[in-house]
């Protein structure tokens, strides 16, 4: 659905911010793009919704260059970005002008949404805090059901029972002709949620697998005495938990976290056994 | 939904299916919540919900009828007792073996305690 050619990037005077990026992204699927700070994965998504321009390669969704922005692309995309101004309306304003550049904008779902966010369809939006307008903006990119949805640092500056309702109408709105990117630091906020990770590091991209397939090769959890030798990758910390080659070991839960330190200290060797 | 890190959590999620059939809040024969309400309910990935479903369905505790959804199977809660009993036998006694030998109690002493419970309900 979504796919990135031999995409470079670097700002002026600066090192290459993205290095040849190949990546497929299909529908039916949360993706988490993951990265440390600085890597490009904020980069990525402007490049993928054309807000930016590669210096070489592209960006194409359902086979159109996304950077072209034509009126085809964009109504089939809808970015969430981590920084973003709203201008000063009430909502049901914004709703109303935004709304008709989405055919299958769902008005029904957005207010529910903003009712579901403790907000006010005549709530004057210059009058919200950063967590408040940023739901908004969430109801309204999930409103829109376009087939696309980037969202970098969504859970950042929602409270507590915010991150659970986000996690429920995340959940609920994923179908089989919908792809969501999501790139964030907060693993845990979301790992119940993403099924397929993709890694950016040094400009590149280490790391692009379905977590079926990592829970099918690798085994995470406290090691015990007779597999201490084999472990791929272990947390530094006293009792820290391991990463092993499963083999014949149950299916294990796949931490993310463990699984991003692991992948970052040594790609190769990761990559190796889930390619066997 | 508070998931353990160690457990697969489709798993975890079989698990909320077991104690709802155990303590008779889904009777058998009767519609259960759908993939897309249970994804929803525990805040996970719907393909993640999809595999519970399909693994119960597996064990013969719920079928599908098409169209309509999921239902818990006629002999759904006999199937959960066979399920957790064996869980039981082959994980959590071992388990509890392999404590007692390391802290050196006497199977008596177990005996001893099972009884006392009992006799305290009692």
């Amino acid at each position: 659905m979504l796919n990135c050619k031999q995409l470079q990037f670097n700002y002026p005077k600066s090192r290459p911010i993205l290095k040849s990026v190949d990546l497929n992204f299909g529908s039916g699927n949360i993706y988490g793009l993951f990265g440390k700070n600085g890597e490009g994965k904020s980069t990525l998504m402007k490049l993928v919704c054309g807000l930016l321009t590669p210096e070489f390669g592209y960006c194409t969704l359902f086979g159109e260059s996304t950077h072209a922005r034509s009126v085809q692309t964009l109504k089939d995309l809808f970015f969430i970005p981590e920084d973003f101004e709203l201008p000063a309306l009430p909502i049901y304003t914004f709703e109303k002008i935004n709304s008709v550049f989405y055919p299958n904008f769902s008005r029904e779902h957005f207010y529910t949404l903003i009712e579901e966010f403790r907000l006010y369809r005549k709530q004057d939006i210059s009058k919200l805090s950063f967590g408040q307008k940023k739901k908004v903006l969430i109801a309204f990119g999930l409103a829109t059901n376009t087939p696309l949805l980037l969202l970098d640092e969504p859970t950042n500056g929602l409270d507590i029972p915010s991150k659970s309702q986000f996690r429920k109408i995340l959940a609920s709105s994923i179908n089989e002709d919908k792809c969501i990117i999501i790139s964030t630091h907060q693993v845990r906020d979301l790992h119940s949620l993403i099924d397929h990770m993709v890694i950016l590091d040094n400009a590149q991209v280490i790391f692009n697998q379905s977590l079926s397939t990592v829970s099918d090769a690798l085994w995470f959890g406290r090691p015990s005495k007779e597999n201490e030798s084999e472990v791929l990758f272990s947390e530094s910390t006293f009792g820290g938990r391991v990463i092993l080659n499963r083999e014949f070991q149950e299916e294990s839960e796949v931490d993310l976290e463990l699984l991003f330190n692991g992948v970052l200290s040594n790609p190769e060797k990761i990559n190796s056994i889930l390619k066997n | 939904m508070d998931f353990d890190n160690s457990k697969p959590i489709y798993l975890q999620i079989a698990e909320v299916f077991y104690e709802n059939i155990l303590e008779k809040r889904w009777k058998e024969e009767e519609r259960i919540p759908s993939v897309r309400e249970i994804a929803m309910l525990v805040e996970v990935n719907p393909n993640t919900a999809i595999r519970a479903f399909n693994h119960l369905q597996d064990l013969e505790v719920i079928y599908n009828k098409r169209g309509i959804g999921y239902f818990v199977a006629k002999k759904g809660f006999s199937k959960v007792m066979e399920i957790k009993r064996k869980e039981f036998m082959e994980h959590t006694l071992p388990d509890v073996f392999k404590k007692m030998n390391m802290m050196n109690i006497p199977l008596e002493e177990l005996i001893n305690a099972f009884n006392q419970e009992k006799n305290e309900k009692e």
